[in-house]
């Protein structure tokens, strides 16, 4: 489904990323550990290139999302992302972040004000159905500044979630939780593990790591040093910097 | 105090009986709409610069259009708005052999220089806005313009009132120059009152009086807007 090949990124003279080349399938769970500053955020954002590589390529279903001529916001309705500091649009409800979005694709294509009232009645029942998911349609008017970090980030995975993406990328979306908090977006991220859905998450978190992920990769210095199935990476790790860092994080 | 009384019935025969109060409502008419018009263009162009000066520039077109826009803040900022007023009112137009009233080539060329100025803050506004706003717009596929309007200037807008109230309240007191391009204006009307009595004292009183209340309503706008919005910090 997504394709790396030879990717490559560098701030000046700084190379963040060297020379990736990782293909990612349908329905697969990638869990991306490693220290900090190993280029796991920068993997993650070139994905969807909210970073430019610098050099190498980006293939997402067959299409190439470095080549400037590529419509990259149509590509990217159908890959969520969830950030660490879930950046919630905090001028708008909570409704409406998640209905921001799949309102402006569909008013796009929607011909007369039936077909317009209609996609909204459809847009907003669906933003309602996922927050009564997460249990909180009750804050469906109320604005993000009143949501605790949980629930916050349960409202960003369902933005995520209201564009039926192929793909979602979670960039750390634990780590700026208080502790008491971290447990109830995990369980909302498993959920969607088992329902199939295609994700790869940047994570501190290793017993969810191990429970969730389908194959792990180990990065370090912008490379991919290992990766394999959550076993042979946490019980069976085989490079002398993956067995460091395991030593340090468990 | 005899005196002040003669000299306030002089101003009132002046201002009402002969009609002196029909000049004072023109030039407040033409006061508010060169600064509200002018505002209101300087809002449009100055976000429009705001956001190419603050979008990324990887392509080449974003370049020029930067660069463009540079050099027009550039030029704005640094020349009077007396010497922009009158090289497109005796320059520029008759260059182009156009013919417009005065008032509205003052608005024109508010609405120019306040676009200038207003880059500047808005461009300050948008920077405050947390990066991640943009981003998770651009996240779910919106383009970077609409993530803009819909997301980002709101929030800027925000940040920037009080700093765009004290710039409508510049451009209210600098409406008084164009009395230089022939537009009645305030500052016009009253000393038109005070050359048919001979009496400048109770005009330029009323005067002073007309611009401190049109401050005080315009701050008193701004801090109301700026309640309403906050609502969208606080629950509701
Ligand atoms: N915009 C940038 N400009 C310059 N250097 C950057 C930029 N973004 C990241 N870097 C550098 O790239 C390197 C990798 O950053 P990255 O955020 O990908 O690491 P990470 O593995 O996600 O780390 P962490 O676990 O701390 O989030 C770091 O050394 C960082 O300083
Ligand atoms: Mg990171």
């Amino acid at each position: 489904m997504i394709e790396a090949v030879n990717l490559t990124k560098q701030y000046g003279a700084l190379t963040v990323l060297d020379q990736i080349s990782e293909t990612i399938s349908e329905g697969e769970r990638i869990v991306i550990i490693g220290p900090s500053g190993s280029g796991k955020s920068t993997f993650l954002r070139c994905l969807n290139c909210m970073e430019d590589p610098t050099s190498g390529s980006i293939f997402f279903e067959g299409v190439d999302l470095t080549d400037m001529k590529v419509d990259i916001n149509l590509h990217r309705q159908h890959m969520g992302m969830v950030f660490q500091q879930f950046n919630l649009f905090n001028n708008k409800t909570v409704l409406e972040n998640i209905t921001l979005a799949p309102l402006h694709v569909g008013l796009k294509k929607a011909k007369g004000r039936a077909a317009r009232i209609q996609l909204k009645r459809e847009v907003e029942a669906r933003a309602h159905e996922l927050l009564q998911r997460i249990g909180l349609d009750e804050w469906a008017d109320k604005y993000p500044s009143t949501l605790s970090g949980g629930q916050k980030q349960r409202v960003a995975i369902v933005r995520a979630l209201a564009m039926n993406p192929k793909v979602i990328l979670f960039d750390e979306p634990t780590s700026a939780l208080d502790p008491e908090m971290v447990g109830e977006v995990l369980d909302l991220i498993k959920q969607l593990a088992n329902e199939g859905m295609t994700m790869v998450i940047v994570t501190h978190e290793m017993g969810f790591a191990r429970e969730v992920a389908s194959r792990v990769l180990f990065m370090d210095g912008g490379k991919i040093m290992e990766q394999g199935t959550p076993e042979d990476i946490f019980d069976n790790p085989q490079c002398p910097r993956l067995k460091e860092f395991l030593s340090k994080v468990i | 105090m005899g005196n002040f009384d003669r000299k306030i019935e002089t101003f009132l025969r002046v201002f009402i009986d002969q009609g002196g109060y029909r000049e004072v409502l023109i030039g407040l008419k033409n006061t508010l709409s060169i600064a509200i018009i002018g505002l209101v263009i300087g809002i449009v162009i100055g976000t429009a610069i705001a956001a190419v000066r603050v979008m990324p520039k990887y392509k080449i077109l974003p370049r020029i259009l930067n660069n463009i826009c540079s050099f027009y803040v550039a030029m704005f900022r640094g020349t009077p708005m007396v010497v922009q007023l009158l090289v497109f009112y005796y320059v520029l137009l008759p260059l182009m052999g156009a013919n417009l009233p005065s008032v509205t080539v003052a608005i024109c060329v508010f609405g120019l220089n306040s676009g200038a100025y207003i880059s500047e803050i808005m461009r300050g506004g948008i920077q405050s806005v947390d990066i991640g706003q943009m981003e998770a717009g651009r996240a779910v596929g919106l383009g970077f313009w609409t993530t803009m309007l819909k997301i980002v200037i709101p929030q800027a807008v925000k940040n920037i009132l009080p700093t765009m109230g004290n710039e409508f309240i510049t451009l209210i007191k600098e409406t008084s120059v164009v009395s230089f391009v022939g537009a009645m204006d305030l500052y016009v009307a009253f000393n038109n009152i005070g050359s048919n009595s001979y009496e400048f004292m109770i005009p330029y009183l009323v005067m002073a009086v007309i611009y401190i209340v049109l401050v005080f309503l315009i701050a008193m706008g701004v801090r109301w807007m700026e309640r309403s919005l906050k609502k969208s910090d606080r629950s509701r």
